[in-house]
């Protein structure tokens, strides 16, 4: 029976992506909608006072200045912050000043669009923190993902095309009239099933036999419904959307299932709306469905099998629920979690990695297409080459410039993962007694290397979910994964950006007989199997030397 | 580039104050037609003291009440978390069952009615009442899963415990000034307090039986 809801969660999340997608097209291709009354003025207000000409069109360099400028000023005023929250209002717990090299990671993490958390939030932020970093952040972050996104799919439908929007007005539009709306919306569910939304501090229960009971929590609604919908991730509390407050019930726990993947998945089909090329968008929704499907199927026949157990589970979500949940925040560069995914069978454990190995299976909102983006225009060559044709894509031609964009972010994020995780486990080996001089790893074994390779991948992938037995507030994690973050996040979207606009400044040609459709099923099955073999050839190796072995070495 | 900077400027600080402060009291004022829920689901005695959460476990020992799943956290509503041990640590539980796994959140509220099964017999005598009442309560405090398919079944272990004592008050001292448990055990993970479930590398150790 538990197996029927996973179908069903994935079913109504399809169902209802589709009218969201429209809806974001016709708000980015700025085409009234019937939320106008209410949105579009907060909208015009925003702008107004940020001083931005709604009139102004960007080209790809000032789109990409806009989007780093307003990025660092953001980094540095939330900085302050939290290494200042000690001293400022809103913080009845008491919880004094983040510590610089902790901060570092965490404000890196919060502005990428991660959500790595290195802190506990309960114990590490204030309720201002919470507020106007965090969910802050969520909101804003996700929002620039999407304007870049937009921006990208304005380049594909152009032909001879340097302009591609205004950034302002796009992260404007994403986070007051598509996110805004549907987190009052989830955080009013949310709120109704038990999550608190309170200003008060902790409160003090004396239990049934007797001892003290502190409960921590605080504003925690707002924060938990742009977290699942922004694909960001960092929980109100430290066991994220495991902690009954932050997810009280089952019907909770489909709302925030839903709401992990409900934007990436529209995402496409806002692609094909804006271009015009609807059946482009279904062949890309579903070659990405046959990804994400399969590593369903198989953490399912994991979780619920003979080696599964509810270590780490919540008994009213089940085992089955929180597999999908699992697979889809990984594959979605959300990261919450609703179980611990360190407890999760090995093999099973398996499957978050490769959701952000590949980091292109719906993805990150407005990135993670962008990540597929690039697949494609890889499949487009490799194609291309196959039947001895100059690689074409949307009738325009892919030449060395675009694959050499291509490749710099295709290859940067194994870099990241395996140098990452080479430096850890050279700076492990290097060290005397290093269980106890580094804390690191509270567990041996092929599983302490899963969990090094997890936290680069989680950080490479902007993913911010983590094997947490890594004890990874430590000077070593906090720097390097906050460094992965930034160059994890800034050049998968400046490279893609200047390859799009590439292809825009070209002349569209009629794509001709002897080309290969990229809306056609040949070109998923084909982009399908460059996404496997590519992903195999970059991240085998590592598999087998964690999962794999903790696996064979348990038989 | 002095423009630029402004605006950056400016939509930060902007957009700070709608999704950090305004965005905030617009939930927190929907959050007033459910004033229970926002305030943290508090389940309070007659004198408006608070007893604890409806959705967040608290510790209990004692013979004749149920008992919550393990917490890695020891029950510690301030600093939740889950025990993080990988499937093949050797301190990974052997039995497959939620009254030895310790939960995500360390904090979940609820047992399996599989689990309150098992301990029907202990709390009955305990109480010194037939167990045939006891599971008739248990079975009054089920939750189905939603729609039968969404979740497990479950039992919220402190309102069925505060039904017990409502219901069939127990002969036993009373909670406050009651002689501590002889179960009680030392910090940490306090998996096992579940006597009629012992994981085999806890009954090696000998844990006295309750009951």
């Amino acid at each position: 029976m538990e197996i029927l809801a996973v179908g069903l969660t994935i079913a109504l999340t399809i169902a209802t992506s589709i009218p969201i997608g429209r809806y974001m097209a016709r708000v980015f291709s700025g085409a009234k909608t019937w939320l106008d009354p209410i949105f579009v003025p907060v909208e015009r207000l925003v702008l107004r006072l940020s001083t931005v000409n709604a009139d102004e069109e960007q080209d790809w360099k000032a789109y990409a200045k806009s989007l780093l400028v307003s990025n660092v000023v953001m980094w540095l005023a939330t900085f302050v912050v939290v290494t200042l929250q000690g001293m400022l209002f809103l913080n009845p717990d008491r919880i004094g000043n983040m510590e610089p090299a902790l901060a570092f990671n965490t404000i890196s993490s919060f502005t990428t669009n991660t959500n790595l958390q290195h802190y506990s939030g309960e114990t590490g932020l204030s309720y201002l923190s919470q507020m106007i970093v965090i969910t802050f952040l969520q909101f804003v972050t996700a929002a620039t993902g999407m304007a870049a996104l937009v921006a990208i799919i304005r380049a594909l439908g152009g032909s001879r095309l340097t302009k591609l929007g205004n950034f302002y007005v796009d992260v404007t539009r994403a986070a007051v009239r598509v996110l805004l709306p549907l987190a009052i919306l989830v955080a009013t569910v949310l709120m109704w099933q038990g999550t608190p939304m309170t200003f008060e501090g902790a409160a003090k229960a004396t239990t049934v036999e007797g001892r003290e009971q502190a409960i921590a929590r605080g504003p925690v609604a707002a924060e938990v419904a742009i977290k699942q919908l922004g694909t960001n991730g960092g929980g109100y509390f430290g066991p994220n959307s495991a902690h009954p407050y932050e997810n009280p019930t089952p019907l909770s726990n489909l709302v925030e299932t839903w709401s992990i993947a409900v934007i990436p998945m529209a995402m496409v089909w806002t692609l094909g709306q804006m271009i015009q090329r609807r059946r482009l968008a279904l062949v890309i929704f579903l070659t990405m469905l046959a990804l994400y499907l399969p590593l369903v199927a198989f953490i399912e026949s994991q979780e619920l099998g003979p080696a599964g157990s509810m270590e780490g589970k919540e008994v009213r979500f089940g085992a089955a629920m929180s597999a999908l949940w699992a697979a889809t925040t990984t594959v979605t560069s959300n990261g919450s979690v609703d179980t611990m995914h360190d407890s999760l069978t090995p093999l099973g454990g398996l499957v978050p990695m490769i959701g952000m190995w590949l980091n292109n299976i719906f993805g990150g909102v407005g990135v993670g297409f962008i990540n597929m983006l690039i697949f494609i225009v890889v499949t487009v060559f490799v194609t291309g080459m196959m039947i001895g044709r100059t690689p074409e894509f949307l009738g325009k031609k892919v030449e060395g410039k675009e694959m050499k964009l291509a490749s710099i972010a295709m290859l940067l994020h194994p870099l990241l993962i395996l140098g990452g995780t080479a430096i850890a486990c050279a700076v492990w080996a290097a060290t005397k007694d290093p269980g106890t001089a580094l804390g690191w790893l509270k567990n041996p074994g092929a599983h302490g290397f899963s969990e090094m390779m997890y936290e680069f991948s989680s950080a490479a992938a902007n993913n911010g979910s983590g094997f947490e037995g890594l004890g990874d507030n430590t000077p070593f994690w906090n720097i390097s994964t906050g460094l992965v973050m930034l160059l994890g996040r800034y050049i998968p979207i400046i490279a893609p950006l200047a390859l799009a606009a590439s292809l825009a400044a070209k002349p569209s040609a009629p794509e001709g007989a002897g080309s290969l459709r990229a809306d056609s099923a040949t070109f998923g099955l084909a982009l399908w199997s460059v996404v496997v073999v590519l992903g195999l050839l970059m991240f085998m190796p590592v598999a087998v030397l964690g999962p794999i072995a903790e696996f064979l070495a348990m038989r | 580039m002095l423009t630029e900077l402004r605006r950056g400027v400016l939509f930060t600080i902007v957009t700070m104050v709608l999704f950090g402060g305004v965005y905030h009291l617009l939930i927190w004022s929907i959050g007033r037609i459910f004033p229970r829920q926002a305030e943290g689901s508090l389940v309070r005695r007659a004198d408006g003291t608070v007893i604890g959460s409806s959705l967040i476990a608290q510790k209990f020992t004692r013979p004749q009440y149920f008992h919550p799943r393990p917490s890695a956290v020891d029950y510690n509503a301030a600093s939740a978390g889950g025990s993080n041990y990988g499937p093949s640590n050797p301190e990974y539980p052997k039995l497959v069952h939620e009254m030895a796994t310790a939960s995500g959140s360390g904090l979940d509220p609820h047992i399996p009615p599989a689990a309150a099964e098992l301990q029907i017999a202990r709390v009955a005598r305990a109480r010194n009442v037939n167990p045939a009442t006891v599971r008739e309560l248990v079975r009054e405090h089920t939750e189905a899963p939603l729609f039968g398919v969404f979740g497990r079944a479950r039992v919220n272990v402190l309102e069925l415990n505060l039904a017990l004592d409502q219901e069939l008050p127990s002969s036993a001292p009373s909670p406050r000034s009651g002689a501590p448990s002889p179960r009680k055990r030392g910090e940490g993970l306090s998996r096992g307090t579940f006597s009629e479930c012992p994981s085999p590398r806890e009954a090696g150790r000998g844990w006295p039986k309750a009951g």
